[in-house]
């Protein structure tokens, strides 16, 4: 449990001692928002990212890619590239399929899962648009692009089946020698629903659509691989969120030896989950680097990369709540369909499946029943995206239970209110079956109606009705946790994931008192060398300045999980602190040592060891490092380092919580939408340093409110990405964003010595129900219950005048284009 | 994103350009600020052969007053157009539409020529050129001149009376008095993306009456149209009362519109009468700054 803190006697503290207000202690530096170290050489790009790197004779990959979403390969003829200036050799599927092997999935769900021969160049046929059929090498990228149109593929069509529910008649087989579409059926109770529902007064049954989404890092993806001179030894460079996990898989799927194989990520540009994947292209350049003897480069364009690198969300949920006329929730029933598209990358048929202990949420309730099947159809992969299957758990049950809340006559903050596990109740086990350790809804929700003024804008919302305002205001409510910091091993374990969920971590303590991090975390722009710092900092009494951090190198920073799921800081951090715990113990032996005493009557405070009772006997870590390094005077029996290391393996995911409400003007005369003011007040623990918080609360909000109101990628029946560019796949900017009123509140976790919880999802996933139930408050009151994501300007309109909710699905089967043209923005192809 | 590959030919003056454009042939294309033509070749939409880069042409930049038309090069970038004092006091609507045109990085490299010559019915500036009554000045061989008027401008889609060896010089617009009001009213679903609809309004005050009015559609069929029943229809209403909004339900008559992901064409429709009833209604009451 979290320690409770007395307020007044904080405020006598305050009083007695005002110097520590104004002057903060300069050797602690958690909870400070320090200004992120890497960031000049971010911004300005003076850095070595993956594209950036040239290599003497460096070759250039182009792919050629499927213009078909499913069709056999009756022949390919790469000759005529070969013809064409700079192109030194060109591959088809067929050509390099004994030396590609199969890309993995390292997440079977359940035994029987159907899981089809994924090639990273089709061999026999097509799956999806941008499946790569064939490769260029070339001496430069242009020659290598020119040569793209003049390799000759034959496509023999097959049908396309971009539908899920579709795809489940089997009329149209994705995998033909498999026999059907469904990949898998993942089932879980807790308790009994059909029980729970038998004794409701109310059962709320509604049906909400994920759309499928392009995550959009800002970095395309890319590789590089530099074979050594020598022994069939590679370097891999990558645009990857997981070069430790990158290097176990190429070894696995080409069969070279783990230990000829080094992967470096070198700053990356964002992944937001897209590249945590073993992808294709990366697989590819290894084995033409090996082949050819040198060193080969390939980047993806964005809109290649629109086809070629996964997709996030396209799930069907049917969710269904049973409840007493009074309000409390007795259970839940949740059917979802999950599209995995055409093959599954690497942890595709997971993400689902990390929703399905979050559709409960902070709710009590008695029963919950849960049902995922797996879908294969003619689209590009899907696979994590941030949040993975959890945003698309706070949603639906976020919006089911405003829904219940309408049913009932009931405020819909006063029905969270009536469900939720109270403070006093943590830890808490929940139907789902996970515990939480820590939360207070109860302070998060006081303090977000608050800011809010949410009395205040349901009064103007009451009167815009009245006076039936063209501009209809409404209100969307998000109490949302998660689960994050993936993940105690056993728990993964059990679920059949391929790996474990440690982090790694290890303090090098240098002659000069200076200080080297090795994590095996990846940051792509998440502040790790800043915050890292700060922790490692703080436990050794070091300054900020004085440390740095070592990552993204399979060589240097040896054992790691990389980045993904919120893991970071809750696993990844709180291993640097833990380290650092074991240099300040060996440096305490030899402090002792030097000044005389007893091991037992060191203190240790700001970097200085002292002895108790003795103040003037004293030596700071930096001397104890330099005195160990020079190993002159060492306790009897000791290895001359302090170095130390640790491998945490957590107890428990971490569960950040809060509450956002947003506000959300409806101009009913075009269905247009503003989201007037945006509140979001989040429980993360601990904070290591507030401006890292802020912007991932502001990055992720942002991407929620992206995928309520902009963004979906929208295939055409014959499975044609119709979204092809950002002309059409329109990612929100800052013009069209509010300003977000953020505060928090801060409950401990209690599974990890910092208290520390995950904050790189919790934007994303709190914000998209908020943003959509705001709207749909609008305009409830012309009988909508729903308006499909995202919420377009059409679909708002029709909701409104036609009841007719998926609005602009009629848009979605393609463009009209004038004189039989298609135009830029709409074509299907890649370049 | 790798362009195919083409010649690239840099003129500096417009006899230049257009005997280069002559050499070069019919698969040669102009390049002014290159935000619509190297996304196009990137994408691999096109393969011209030569490239005319009208960059260092000086003579196709700047804006200035000859008598009551405001000239304006066909070089002059969005931004320039933007803070231009005299588009500002005398032809406000032609910035208040070129400051929606995508976003402060394509406006610094866009030009109001390119975008014109170009013609994307979604653009935001055909429509306003439409409403203007602009005329645009075309050279062709051996310096030969002529001026078109917007209405017979915008011939298709993607498609202008620019013919092949030609190239756009000027754009000549009215210099509006203070009796004129005008609006533009842009529909989109993102700030930096294309209208869905955008409605373009000029208005002739005689006291409180609407004595002409003008209005250029955005993207409502293959060309820039002219709500051309809503302006008939507006002459002598009262700016203060139904009259405005009667007759902008006239406005999606005789158009023509696309139907993509931004909207169905009754959608565009019906945004196309809303948005008319706003943008005359705001010229309507406000003023040219003289």
């Amino acid at each position: 449990m979290s320690e409770e803190v007395d307020a007044g006697l904080v405020a006598e503290q305050i009083r007695e001692h005002p110097e520590q207000i104004d002057q903060p202690d300069p050797t602690k530096h958690v909870g400070k928002p320090l200004r992120r170290k890497e960031d000049a050489r971010l911004i300005t790009g003076r850095t070595r990212w993956t594209d950036n790197i040239n290599l003497p004779g460096l070759l250039h990959l182009a792919m050629v890619r499927s213009p078909m979403a499913h069709a056999r390969i009756t022949r390919v003829d790469v000759s005529p590239a070969l013809e064409r200036p700079g192109v030194l050799a060109a591959f088809s599927g067929a050509d390099l399929a004994d030396q590609l092997g199969v890309l993995p999935c390292a997440w079977p769900v359940t035994a029987d899962m159907v899981h089809p021969d994924h090639h990273p160049l089709a061999v026999d046929e097509v799956r999806h648009v941008g499946e790569a059929v064939a490769v260029i090498v070339a001496r430069d990228r242009y020659a290598a692009a020119d040569a793209i149109e003049s390799v000759e593929v034959d496509y023999e069509p097959l049908p396309a089946v971009v539908d899920m529910e579709a795809a489940l008649s089997d009329e149209v087989l994705v995998h033909s020698d498999k026999g059907t579409n469904k990949a898998f059926l993942w089932p879980f109770d807790g308790g009994d629903y059909d029980a729970a529902k038998a004794r409701a007064d109310v059962v709320v049954k509604r049906r909400y659509v994920q759309q499928r989404l392009i995550p959009n890092a800002m970095e395309p993806r890319a590789v590089v691989v530099e074979p050594l001179t020598e022994g069939d030894e590679y370097t891999v460079y990558s645009a990857t969120q997981i070069p430790h996990i990158l290097r176990l898989m190429l070894a696995l799927t080409t069969g070279m030896p783990e230990h000829k194989l080094r992967v470096i990520a070198p700053d990356v540009g964002g992944g937001f989950g897209s590249k945590l994947n073993v992808y294709a292209e990366e697989v590819i350049a290894l084995v033409l680097a090996r082949k050819l003897g040198r060193p080969v480069k390939w980047t993806e364009s964005r809109s290649e990369g629109y086809q070629a690198t996964i997709h996030g969300r396209d799930q069907i949920q049917d969710i269904e709540i049973a409840a007493t006329r009074d309000g409390a929730i007795l259970g839940l029933s949740v059917d979802l369909k999950a599209d995995m598209g055409a093959y599954l990358q690497l942890v595709t048929p997971g993400i689902p499946i990390l929703g399905a202990f979050m559709y409960n949420a902070i709710y009590k309730m008695d029963a919950y029943r849960f049902r995922c099947t797996g879908v294969f159809t003619t689209k590009t992969p899907t696979d994590a995206y941030r949040g993975a299957g959890r945003p698309e758990a706070t949603y639906a049950i976020e919006r089911i239970v405003t829904e219940l809340a309408h049913e009932l006559g009931m405020d819909p903050v006063e029905l969270r209110r009536k469900n939720w596990i109270r403070h006093e109740e943590f830890p808490y086990t929940t139907v789902a079956g996970l515990t939480y350790d820590s939360g207070n809804y109860e302070a998060a929700t006081a303090r977000a109606t608050e800011l809010f003024g949410y009395d205040q804008l349901r009064r103007e919302q009451a009167e815009r009705r009245e006076r039936q305002d063209p501009v209809q205001l409404g209100i969307g409510i998000s109490t949302y946790t998660e689960m994050c910091g993936l993940a105690p091993s056993r728990v993964l374990g059990s679920l059949s994931y391929g790996a474990g969920g440690w982090e790694a971590a290890s303090i090098r303590m240098l002659p000069t008192g200076k200080v080297e991090v090795v994590t095996g975390t990846t940051p792509h722009g998440q502040g790790h060398v800043t915050a890292w710092s700060q922790i490692a900092g703080d436990a050794l009494g070091v300054p900020f300045e004085d440390v740095s951090v070592i990552c993204g190198d399979t060589q240097s920073s040896p054992q790691g999980m990389d980045t993904y799921g919120s893991r970071s800081l809750v696993v990844g951090g709180v291993a640097v602190h833990l380290a650092a715990q074991r240099v300040v113990e060996k440096a305490r032996k030899v402090a002792a040592h030097l000044l005389e005493a007893a091991e037992g009557d060191m203190e240790f405070d700001g970097g200085t060891f002292s002895v108790r009772g003795s103040p003037d006997a004293k030596t700071t870590i930096q001397e104890v490092a330099l005195a160990t390094f020079a190993a002159h005077n060492l306790p009897e029996g000791m290895e001359p380092t302090i170095n130390a290391e640790a491998v945490l393996d957590p107890e428990n995911f971490s569960y950040p919580h809060g509450t956002h409400l947003c506000a959300v003007e409806v101009d009913t005369e075009t269905g247009r939408t503003r989201i007037r003011s945006y509140v979001a007040v989040d429980d993360v623990g601990n904070v290591v340093n507030p401006l890292i918080v802020e912007g991932q609360v502001h990055g992720g909000v942002a991407q929620g409110i992206a995928q309520a109101l902009y963004e979906e990628a929208v295939y055409d029946p014959d499975g044609n990405l119709v979204t092809g560019t950002m002309v059409d796949y329109l990612v929100p900017a800052a013009p069209d964003l509010p300003d977000f009123t953020t505060d928090r509140t801060e409950t401990p976790s209690t599974s990890n010595p910092l208290g520390v919880k995950g904050v790189g999802e919790a934007g994303t996933i709190a914000s998209t129900p908020a943003v959509v139930g705001a709207v749909v408050d609008a305009i409830r009151h012309f009988g909508v219950t729903d308006v499909r994501m995202p919420c377009t300007p059409e679909r708002v309109w029709r909701a409104i005048h036609e009841h007719d909710s998926d609005g602009g699905e009629r848009g979605a089967q393609g463009t009209i284009a004038y004189g039989g043209q298609q135009t830029a923005t709409t074509a299907g192809g890649a370049e | 994103m790798i362009p195919p590959e083409f010649d690239y030919l840099r003129p500096y003056s417009v006899d230049e350009a257009v005997t280069e454009l002559g050499r070069a042939g019919e698969d040669a294309k102009v390049l002014a600020g290159g935000q619509s033509l190297l996304p196009l070749l990137r994408l691999r939409l096109a393969y011209p052969t030569a490239l005319i880069d009208l960059g260092g042409v000086g003579e196709l930049r700047g804006i200035r007053r000859e008598g009551d038309q405001l000239v304006i090069g066909a070089m002059s970038t969005h931004h320039e157009v933007l803070h231009d004092p005299l588009v500002f006091a005398h032809c406000p609507v032609l910035a208040q539409a070129t400051a929606t045109v995508a976003d402060p990085a394509v406006r610094h490299r866009g030009t109001i020529g390119g975008a014109l010559s170009h013609a994307d019915p979604a653009g935001d500036l055909p429509a306003v050129a439409l409403a203007l009554d602009a005329e645009f000045v075309i050279a062709g061989p051996d310096g030969g001149r002529r001026t078109v008027p917007a209405a017979e401008f915008f011939s298709d889609y993607l498609e202008t009376a620019i013919g092949t060896g030609e190239v756009l010089v000027q754009l000549r617009v009215p210099v509006l008095g203070p009796d004129w009001g005008s609006a533009y009213e842009k529909f989109s679903r993102v700030a930096q993306a294309w209208a869905v609809v955008g409605v373009a309004a000029l208005v002739r005050r005689e006291g409180d009456a609407i004595a002409e009015a003008r209005v250029g559609l955005t993207n409502m069929g293959p060309t820039p149209l002219r709500a051309s029943a809503t302006e008939q229809a507006l002459a002598g209403v009262s700016a203060g009362n139904g009259g405005i909004a009667q007759a902008a339900e006239r406005a999606a008559d005789d158009t023509d519109p696309p139907g993509d992901l931004s909207g169905q064409p009754d959608y565009r429709r019906h945004l196309a009468r809303v948005l008319t009833r706003r943008a005359v209604t705001r010229a309507a009451t406000s003023t040219v700054t003289t």
